[in-house]
């Protein structure tokens, strides 16, 4: 139902003085339904482009994106999307931004209310419903963005570093809480993280990437997450041998592809 | 009170806690925008300007038909409330010119409104709409007024046309840029999460658009007062503007003075009211 398939996917912009920026190049990329796909890399390397484009944000240059078996040509309520930057409507309440989905769905008030409060506790912002969005953090702000995109129920989950303003206490649970509701709903997640113990802890698999031309260069199957939702203990998962390992493997995979673009710039 | 607020207030101790009645409210010490009151200062200067003209006119600093004083208009207002200058009283005259430069206003906003949003959203409406009112917008409008009087006739219709088509293009065009202040996430955020076209422009465009519509408005209606005594050049025999007229073809400068001082008034009160409505609407202006 959720799958998503991506196929030679290549996006370049027009760079103002003359010239193109080639921001993905050739993407293939398969999606499982209930599959939780990690794009990993440093800054620049076209993680935010790639979910644009599943988005139906960003209209490719060449190739194609299928999301349960059709094709994606515009932004739809099938795919949720949690910003880099949260995109709150400041006109509204804490609750009302969380129930905005519902909302537009037609659902009533009072269900709205209720589901908003219960996306709420599940993000820790119980008693935060009537704020004006403007009072919050960054961070309660973010998870607010989060709280929203549960609230709509997509099949697919698009989330851009939805962690990366969070104190790392409150990213910890809030990773463990992903990974609850994504066990418990079946949802097929997209996430984007510079995090390599987040991606390892997360993903069933994890995409490394690489800037200039933004591409995939390292495809890793993972299961920690699945080992987390049977022992509910995360640091014992983290501290593992095995999971310390591959941290520092992929870390080194990280930076050197970052030193490579880095390069090619030079 | 939030439960945050009040789980705070439980685990503080005692002997630290402010009581809630010297608490004051914490405020960003912005450098810029200044975020303090300025009224105190609006006040002495309103006050030290009402001083200056009381001792030019007392002390014959200036003549009394070049500016009469402020105790003799004041008396003229007074005077002008009871019995009618020309052919009505102050009272009737401020009443027609308040009917006419509000249902003008109440006209624009009806029409600007949407017209601009249509312009902000929409090709087709910003190529139709584009031209006529940047082709009337910069004219004075005194040079289209004969025109208006040939089309619409000497009664009411001419005059608040005149100055429905002064508040128009400013309410228009804010309403246009309104539009394009909305974030493209806020805009993509709405699309993700299943709106419809008529959904985005009722729940997302329309509210990021209000600050700056209300602003508009504030202009809008700036420029109908303005273009009040153009609008009752046109054979009027009531109305705040049209007494001004009267009065300075028979050089009663006294009577001229009041009523510029009663114009301002009316337009500065309704720009008070538009503030407030501002503070009201959009709290959140400017902060995220
Ligand atoms: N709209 C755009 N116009 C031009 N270049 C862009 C645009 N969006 C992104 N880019 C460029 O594409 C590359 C990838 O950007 P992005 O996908 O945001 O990277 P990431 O999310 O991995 O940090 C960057 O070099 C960026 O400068
Ligand atoms: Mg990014």
């Amino acid at each position: 139902m959720g799958a998503v398939s991506i196929q030679g996917l290549s996006v370049s912009f027009p760079l103002p003085g003359g010239g193109w920026i080639d921001a993905l190049s050739g993407i293939d990329l398969a999606i499982p339904e209930g599959g939780f796909c990690v794009a990993l890399g440093a800054s620049g390397c076209g993680k935010t482009t790639l979910l644009n484009c599943i988005a139906g944000f960003i209209a490719p240059s060449s190739g194609r994106i299928l999301v349960a078996g059709r094709e994606v040509s515009a932004p739809g309520a099938d795919r949720g999307v949690v910003f880099q930057k949260h995109a709150l409507l400041p006109w509204l309440s804490v609750w009302e931004n969380v129930a905005f989905g519902p909302l537009l769905a037609g659902m009533k008030r009072a269900e709205r209310r209720r589901l908003a409060e219960e996306k709420l506790a599940l993000v820790g912002l119980a008693g935060f419903a009537d704020r004006p969005v403007w009072t919050l953090s960054g961070g309660q702000q973010q998870r607010v963005g989060i709280a929203r995109a549960l609230a709509a129920d997509p099949q697919v989950l698009l989330m851009d570093e939805p962690f990366a303003a969070l104190d790392a206490l409150t990213r910890e649970a809030m990773q463990e809480h992903l990974l609850e509701v994504w066990a418990a709903s079946g949802k097929t997640v997209f996430f984007i993280t510079h995090g390599v113990e987040e991606a390892l802890f997360l993903a069933t698999e994890v995409v490394v990437m690489s800037p200039r031309p933004g591409r995939i260069v390292r495809r890793l199957p993972v299961s920690f997450g699945r080992r987390y939702l049977e022992t509910r203990n995360a640091r014992a998962v983290k501290s593992d041998p095995a999971f310390i390992a591959l941290r520092e493997e992929v870390l080194a995979e990280v930076r050197a592809s970052a030193r490579d673009g880095a390069g090619a710039l030079a | 009170m939030s439960g945050e607020e009040a789980a705070a207030r439980r685990s503080r101790p005692r002997a630290a806690s402010a009581s809630p009645t010297d608490r004051r409210p914490a405020a960003a010490r912005n450098v810029f925008p200044d975020p303090r009151s300025a009224v105190a200062i609006s006040i002495a200067t309103t006050i030290a300007l009402l001083l200056l003209w009381w001792a030019a006119t007392e002390w014959r600093w200036i003549g009394p038909l070049f500016l009469p004083a402020p105790g003799v208009v004041f008396d003229r207002l007074v005077e002008g409330l009871a019995r009618p200058i020309g052919d009505a009283t102050l009272v009737g005259h401020a009443a027609l010119s308040l009917f006419r430069v509000l249902s003008a206003f109440v006209l624009a906003c009806l029409t600007a409104v949407p017209a601009g949003i249509a312009m902000g959203v929409s090709r087709v409406a910003r190529g139709l709409l584009d031209p006529p009112i940047e082709f009337y917008r910069p004219l004075p409008p005194l040079a289209y007024l004969p025109l208006v009087v040939i089309w619409f006739g000497i009664d009411e219709a001419a005059k608040i046309v005149l100055i429905y088509l002064a508040c128009f293009a400013p309410l228009a065009l804010a309403a246009r840029a309104g539009v394009r202040s909305v974030a493209p996430e806020q805009v993509n955020a709405a699309l993700s999460l299943g709106a419809t076209r008529a959904q985005l422009l009722r729940h997302v465009i329309l509210p990021a658009a209000l600050p700056e519509i209300l602003t508009g408005m504030r202009i809008g209606l700036g420029f109908g007062w303005t273009t009040l005594v153009a609008a009752e050049m046109v054979a009027a025999n009531v109305g705040l503007g049209q007494m001004v007229l009267n009065a300075s073809n028979f050089l009663r400068t006294d009577l001229v003075v009041m009523g510029i001082v009663v114009i301002a008034a009316f337009a500065y009160a309704f720009d008070l009211l538009m503030r407030l409505a501002e503070r009201r609407l959009v709290p959140w202006k400017g902060r995220m």
